[in-house]
Parts: structure tokens; C-alpha cells; sequence
């Protein structure tokens, strides 16, 4: 679920095979995979394809390892998976360029802290714990993703909101409709509200992300507004102005990430207009 | 009431995995205190599940006496019927005398019927009194008795399979994990897993379906990172693994999970499907899930008595502390657990072979001696539990997306398994946080499990840890904390109530009056009936 975020690929090139000499300073633009030597364009995979082990199946792994471009590609090893399936592991060349300038990345602008930073800076910043109301909006039963980021169990071995001393939780749970959402929000005086939505059957995800900060922007005064995060599989993190939230977090986001962000929007950039 | 063959423990192909003399010193009287302790702070809690019933608990009561389906809008009639009569009497007496005694008066032929009635409102429930509190009493003990045969002979057909088909040949039994959210794919899945040599099938639940109050219905084809658990899937599943028992000349045992605000009624669904174990832990719901503690003591207590009756083993949930506090420094939170499952358990009524205590293989590798430490924990777990079928998880919390690091630390899992005699071992897949287990992360994770099997199944033999040595003081380290821990809880003025509510374990604070399913939970009245209850509770 979570990869290695795409920005490090810009940074870890190891030369730059075609740029002017003698600029050292420019970071690497054009690079190809490493294997032992530069340049030799080394990779490796594997993968399993539906059909019994033999002859015609390393054939098989061989022309789709052309196919995907390498050239020469090795089939080091081949294994039966019971009668239908074989598993391929395959070394070869490719001849592909990577131009890490032709690479977009929406990068973080606020810094990821630790559990502790996070707790730190809400005991300074606010002077009292961070309140934040979780739910799942509509008829979305998903809490999948509210619990991982909310729920002490958390994700990809973070620990998840309610494990942070300085911020209060309170998950509402599935299926909560909007006007309950901001009642709750106004009763417990939330500094936050995290909304996530999995379904995303004719744009309910959108639809109803729209339903709900509209309906903030209509119960507070704008300077009193909690901010709002929204989060789903299906979303696009360019997308809040459009949604009308503070913040979107798509596919692998982690509890430390939207921790980090809410510090960021509520101690950070508030002290900062202040 | 052991039927032949079903401890894992037994049969295994090196019987000289059990070494003759004890592989830690601990000290008996220490053990025995750790375990007088557990008795004193679980025996309250007996209490207050005896003192109150569920939801639930009513609706697996009308399960067990055989009402089944959903109305069109998918809400079972367990659910419809147990609302209407709440409406009219409420729950603190019971379902069952205001249910039979409208079926003696002549209200509906069986219960489906009364159901649909009640659901229209076209019958109205009463507190029967006197001879028809008696009719209806004695009514429902029969409607409901018939349903427990059923379980009963769910058991002996299973007892009769296994002398058929046979155990597994080897300890520990391998648990495979299957789950894509359609049953038909499940079905398949599972049984290709079975050729490759799994012994247990769990189909994993649909993400969210321990917070459904309801039991969904019928055959599913669309859960989220996991499968409905219904009563129709269950049988579909077990069908499928009994073609592979045959086919294998091994009874493949299928595992299910009874927790979260159904677990009453999945029990018992699972003792009438003949499924062979069960997640079942006693304090996941609320830590975890945040299910109110009354509700889950309560429905705990009825789930494990079914579990007992029906020869399920139970799998306990310990591995989850692990995963969100440092298995180091929580490594005794696993103990006072397992001492609370098993006083529970064995509270309950189940046996010795029916306790699949869980623990974790889940210290930061990066931590220097961590396979020792590792040692030191398993081997606890396995002489505090000695007839108990220990149930060993693998390693998720360090699992990062590096595959190969991954499929590394497996192997030391796979080898910690064996040198500790443990008796389920869940496969650690090397996709672990990356994707839901591919065909051929299923086949490296079994070729892993089968390599260590091979080279090293009987090295418990010769792994004697030196009596002084860093495993033994970190085992009698552990047991010193938890027996620390238990005092503690012992000496909270409501005992395990308040040191859930302060946060004791999981450093999750869980008050007995919040909590999911709360409104669920009602305190018995006098004249309070429950025909299941009374037959469980009556069992030698």
C-alpha cells in the first residue's frame, strides 16, 4: 500500500549520463537502472503467468519480458504452481530513459513529525489538546480507512490518531449524515473534522465531500470554521479547492502524515497569520 | 470429551519436538500465583455477564432454535423479531417466554412466521405468567434443545471426518488466510491453498462487519479487503473444504471470526456450520473496535460457552497489542492476556486442546538480540500453556515493502515456530502491507515454512536454552511484569472494568458505560429466561 514516495527517484540517480560535464551541482536529469555497472540498465521481476510449467511457459516469460522492453531478458528461474500457474523470476537489460524533469510530484509543505513532536506542538501551539471528529459520510459503511488513520491500531505500523496524548478523538463512525457530522463537530468544539469516503459509485465520494463543507461554511463564521480533511482511495490531492476542504489525502496516507498536517493548519499557519 | 486427534499438540510427526525436562525454570509458585490472580480479576466479570443479557445474546437464541433469512431490505428476522418483542416487553426477561408463549397461543406456525407477522405489527407480545409462563418456557427449551443437537452432531460429524481423512501429519498445523471479498473466488482460492498444503482455511471478514449489529444474509459477493462472514457463506466454505479433505486425505479445518457485536450469534452459526476454530479473544472488541465492555463480557461469556459445546478451538488476539505497542516492552500485556483468555475459556467450559492462545513474532528486527528475545517469549507462552495449541503469528509491524527483507524475517519466524513447539503458525506473506497475498506469495510463504520444517521441524530436540542465559531471565522477566500487572488490575477499586477504563492495556481508556453497542446491553430481572443459556450453563 504505501511505496517508496516518487520523489526519492530523483534523488538517488547515480550519474548523469548526458548532461554537460563538468556541472556537478545540477542534480542527475537522465538515468537508467543500475545494476552493477552505470548505464547497463539492469532489472529484475517477477511475475506468474496461467499456464502449466514447461518449455513453451519460459518461452511465454520470455516474450513478455521483450514485450515490456528488455532486451537481452534471462529467465533465471521457473516454478510450477500447481498444474495451471508458473512463476518466473527474469534479469535482463532495458533500454528506457528516466528524466527525473519530466517527474511531478505534489510534495509535502509542511513537516512530518513524530507522535511526540506532534504532541509538543499542540501543548505549545494550543495550549490544550487538538480535538478532532472522524467519520464515515453518507451511506459509505467503510470505516476502513477512518479507523486506520484514527483507530490506536493505525497503519503501516503507525499508530493512529487516538494514540497521541494532545489530540482528542471522537470517531463517529459509518454512515453519518452531514448535519449529524457538524452537530457533533459543534458539540464537542472540534478543531478538525476527518472525512473519509471509500464508495465512490456515481461520484458519491465528490458529491457528498461537497455536501459537507458546504455545510460547515454555513454553521461557522469562516475565522471558526475546524478544518477539513477528506480522505479516500479515489481521490485526487489536487482536488480540495474544487471539494471545498482544507486538505485531501489519497491511497496510503499514514496517521503521522494528517497529525503532521493538522499541527501544521492549526498551530503552525495560525500562529503565523496571528 | 477430547475427540482423537484434534490437538494439535498430538500426533506430530516428531514426537521428540517434547523435550523431557522443561526448557525454562520457571517457578511454580510464581506460575501458579500469575494464574490466581487472573481467576481473581476475571471472576468479577463472570459476575456481570451472568447478571446481564444482549441483543445478541437473545438473537443467537432464535438462531439456535432455528430462525433464519432476511426481510427484502436484507434485515434478518432475528433482528426483526427481537426489536418487535423489545418494543412490546423489553429484553430484561428474556426473548424466549414472550416468543413461545405467542407461538403456544397459536399467534404463528414456527418462528419465520412470527417474525413476518411481528415485523407488520399484526402480533403483539406479552410477559406470560403462571401454566403460560410454564408452556412457553418449556416450549422454547425444546425448540431450542433441538438446535444445540444440531450442533452437537455438527461435532461427532466432524469427529467422524477426522478418524476418515486424518490429522495433519505434522505440528505445527499451517494457517492460511484467504479473503476476496467474494465467496465463489474464495472457494477456489481456498482449496488451491489446501493442495499446497494448509491445514486451516480462514476466510478473513469484510472490513467493518464487527460494528454491523445484524448478521449479514445469504451468499455475498462484495466485502471490502474481505469476505461477510453469513451463515450461507459458512456452508458454502466448509462444502469446499470437505471435497479438499477427501481429495487430500486430511481434514482441512476452516476458521471464521466471532467478534465484534455479533459474536453470539456467529458462534453459533459456527457450531451449526461445522467451522473448526474461531477468533475469539476477550478484550479485542473493546480495545480495539471500541465496543462497550459490558456488551463484549457478555456476549464473550455466551460465544465461548457455544465454542465449548460445539469443539470449536478458539484463537485469542493477543498478536494485536503487539501491533500498535513495542512487542519488548509490552511483551507482558500478551501474558496477563493469554492467564485472562484462558481463566474465560476454561470459565466457559472449553478444554485445554481448545486454546489457541495467540502471540506474535513482532520485535523490531533492528533490535539487537531480537530473535533471542523472540525465543524468550514463545517459549514462555508455550510452558505457562503446556496442552494449550499456541497460535503464532507472524511479523507485520516491520514488514516495510521490502519483500526480500521480508521473506528473510519470516524464515526466523517459521524457525522460531518450531524450535518453541508451537501448534498453529499463521503463514507471514513477504507482501505483507503491500498487496493482499498474490498466488505466488502464497507459494514462497509455504516453500518458507516447508524449508524450515524440513531442515530444522525437530530441533526443539537439542535447543536447551542455558539455564542463566538471556532467554530464560527474559522469560522469568516477563512473567515477573505480568504478575506486576495483574496486581495492579487486582487493586483498581472495579478491578478490570477501571483498568480498562484508565487505560491500562493498549494504553486505550475504554469506560463500561461508552463504547459501541452499549444500548444493546440489558441488566437481567427476576424471572429473566434463556433457554440456550440454562442448557449451556447445565453441561458436565
Amino acid at each position: 500500500m504505501s511505496t517508496p514516495a516518487a520523489d526519492t527517484i530523483a534523488t538517488t540517480g547515480q550519474a548523469d549520463l548526458v548532461g554537460p560535464p563538468g556541472e556537478p551541482a545540477t542534480p542527475a536529469r537522465i538515468l537508467r537502472p543500475y545494476g552493477d555497472t552505470t548505464g547497463d540498465g539492469m532489472v529484475q521481476m517477477s511475475f506468474t503467468l496461467p499456464m502449466a510449467h514447461g518449455k513453451l511457459a519460459e518461452g511465454a516469460a520470455l516474450q513478455l519480458a521483450q514485450k515490456m522492453g528488455m532486451d537481452p531478458a534471462m529467465v533465471v528461474h521457473a516454478k510450477a504452481m500447481g498444474p495451471g500457474y508458473c512463476f518466473f523470476v527474469v534479469y535482463g537489460r532495458v533500454h528506457h530513459l528516466v528524466d527525473t524533469s519530466a517527474i511531478t510530484v505534489v510534495e509535502r509543505d509542511y513537516p512530518l513529525l513524530s507522535p511526540k513532536e506532534a504532541n509538543l506542538a499542540v501543548r505549545k501551539g494550543l495550549r490544550r489538546r487538538m480535538t478532532v471528529v472522524g467519520a464515515c459520510i453518507g451511506s459509505d459503511a467503510h470505516t476502513v480507512g477512518i479507523d486506520a488513520i484514527l483507530n490506536i491500531k493505525g497503519f503501516a505500523g503507525e499508530k493512529g490518531l487516538e494514540y497521541y496524548r494532545e489530540i482528542r478523538v471522537v470517531n463517529l463512525g459509518a454512515q453519518v449524515s452531514v448535519p449529524q457530522l457538524v452537530a457533533s463537530a459543534q458539540e464537542v468544539t472540534a478543531d478538525a473534522v476527518l472525512v473519509s469516503q471509500v464508495v465512490t459509485q456515481r461520484d458519491a465520494h465528490v458529491l457528498n465531500t461537497r455536501e459537507m463543507s458546504a455545510a460547515f461554511r454555513e454553521a461557522y463564521p469562516a475565522d471558526r470554521r475546524p478544518v477539513l480533511v477528506v480522505g479516500g482511495p479515489r481521490f485526487d490531492e489536487s482536488m480540495a479547492d474544487q471539494l471545498g476542504v482544507d486538505r485531501v489525502f489519497a491511497r496510503g496516507t499514514t496517521p503521522a502524515e494528517v497529525a503532521s498536517f493538522l499541527v501544521h493548519a492549526l498551530v503552525t499557519r495560525r500562529k503565523a497569520a496571528a | 470429551m477430547t475427540p482423537a486427534g484434534s490437538d494439535p499438540r498430538r500426533r506430530s510427526g516428531t514426537t521428540s519436538t517434547r523435550a523431557r525436562r522443561p526448557k525454562l525454570d520457571l517457578d511454580p509458585v510464581t506460575v501458579r500465583r500469575a494464574r490466581t490472580l487472573a481467576r481473581k480479576v476475571g471472576r468479577p466479570i463472570v459476575r456481570l455477564a451472568e447478571q446481564h443479557t444482549t441483543v445478541s445474546v437473545e438473537r443467537a437464541t432464535l438462531r439456535m432454535a432455528g430462525l433464519v433469512g432476511a426481510d427484502p431490505e436484507g434485515t434478518p428476522w432475528a433482528n426483526r423479531l427481537l426489536d418487535s418483542v423489545r418494543g412490546d416487553v423489553g429484553l430484561e426477561h428474556g426473548v424466549a417466554l414472550p416468543v413461545w408463549d405467542a407461538l403456544v397461543r397459536g399467534a404463528a406456525g414456527d418462528l419465520g412466521e412470527l417474525a413476518q407477522k411481528a415485523a407488520v405489527g399484526s402480533v403483539r407480545f406479552r410477559l406470560p405468567e403462571g401454566r403460560d409462563a410454564t408452556r412457553a418456557a418449556a416450549a422454547a427449551k425444546k425448540s431450542v434443545g433441538a438446535g444445540l443437537r444440531r450442533i452437537d452432531a455438527r461435532r461427532r460429524e466432524r469427529e467422524r471426518l477426522i478418524k476418515r481423512h486424518g490429522d495433519p501429519s505434522q505440528t505445527p498445523w499451517i494457517y492460511l488466510i484467504v479473503a476476496t471479498g467474494d465467496i465463489y473466488e474464495d472457494m477456489p482460492q481456498a482449496q488451491q491453498a489446501a493442495r499446497e498444503g494448509a491445514d486451516v482455511i480462514a476466510v478473513i471478514r469484510s472490513t467493518g462487519q464487527s460494528l454491523l449489529d445484524f448478521v449479514p444474509e445469504g451468499a455475498t459477493r462484495e466485502g471490502y479487503a474481505g469476505t461477510y462472514a453469513t451463515q450461507e457463506n459458512f456452508r458454502l466454505m466448509r462444502a469446499a473444504l470437505d471435497e479438499s479433505s477427501k481429495e487430500l486425505g486430511r481434514y482441512v479445518r476452516l476458521t471464521n471470526y466471532a467478534s465484534g457485536l455479533c459474536m453470539p450469534e456467529i458462534a453459533t452459526l459456527a457450531g451449526l456450520e461445522r467451522l473448526d476454530m474461531m477468533l475469539n479473544d476477550s478484550m479485542y472488541g473493546i480495545l480495539f473496535r471500541d465496543i462497550n465492555p459490558v456488551r463484549t463480557f457478555v456476549d464473550q461469556r455466551f460465544s465461548r460457552q457455544v465454542h465449548a459445546r460445539a469443539g470449536i478451538i478458539i484463537n485469542t488476539g493477543e498478536d494485536n497489542y503487539l501491533t500498535t505497542a513495542d512487542a519488548v516492552e509490552a511483551a507482558h500485556t500478551v501474558t496477563v492476556s493469554q492467564l485472562l483468555n484462558e481463566y474465560f475459556a476454561k470459565e466457559a467450559g472449553l478444554a485445554d486442546w481448545q486454546l489457541g492462545l495467540g502471540h506474535a513474532f513482532e520485535i523490531d528486527p533492528d533490535v539487537p538480540e531480537s530473535f533471542r528475545l523472540e525465543l524468550a517469549h514463545a517459549l514462555l507462552a508455550r510452558q505457562l500453556f503446556p496442552k494449550a495449541p499456541l497460535k503464532w503469528m507472524p511479523p507485520t509491524r516491520h514488514m516495510t515493502g521490502d519483500v526480500f527483507r521480508g521473506y528473510l524475517l519470516d524464515g526466523f519466524f517459521n524457525l522460531a515456530g518450531m524450535m518453541t513447539g508451537q501448534g498453529i503458525l499463521l503463514v507471514g506473506m513477504m507482501t505483507e502491507a503491500v498487496v493482499t497475498p498474490w498466488l505466488s506469495d502464497r507459494d514462497l510463504a509455504l516453500q518458507n515454512v516447508r524449508y524450515v520444517r524440513s531442515a530444522a521441524g525437530g530441533l526443539a530436540e537439542d535447543f536447551q536454552p542455558a539455564p542463566d542465559g538471556l532467554i530464560a531471565r527474559r522469560a522469568q522477566q516477563v512473567l515477573a511484569e505480568s504478575i506486576d500487572l495483574l496486581t495492579r488490575i487486582v487493586e483498581h477499586d472495579d478491578g478490570l472494568l477501571d483498568a480498562i477504563a484508565d487505560g491500562t492495556f493498549g494504553l486505550m481508556r475504554r469506560p463500561a458505560d461508552k463504547g459501541r453497542g452499549l444500548d444493546g446491553v440489558v441488566p437481567l430481572a427476576p424471572g429473566y429466561a434463556n433457554p440456550a443459556r440454562e442448557l449451556l450453563e447445565a453441561r458436565t
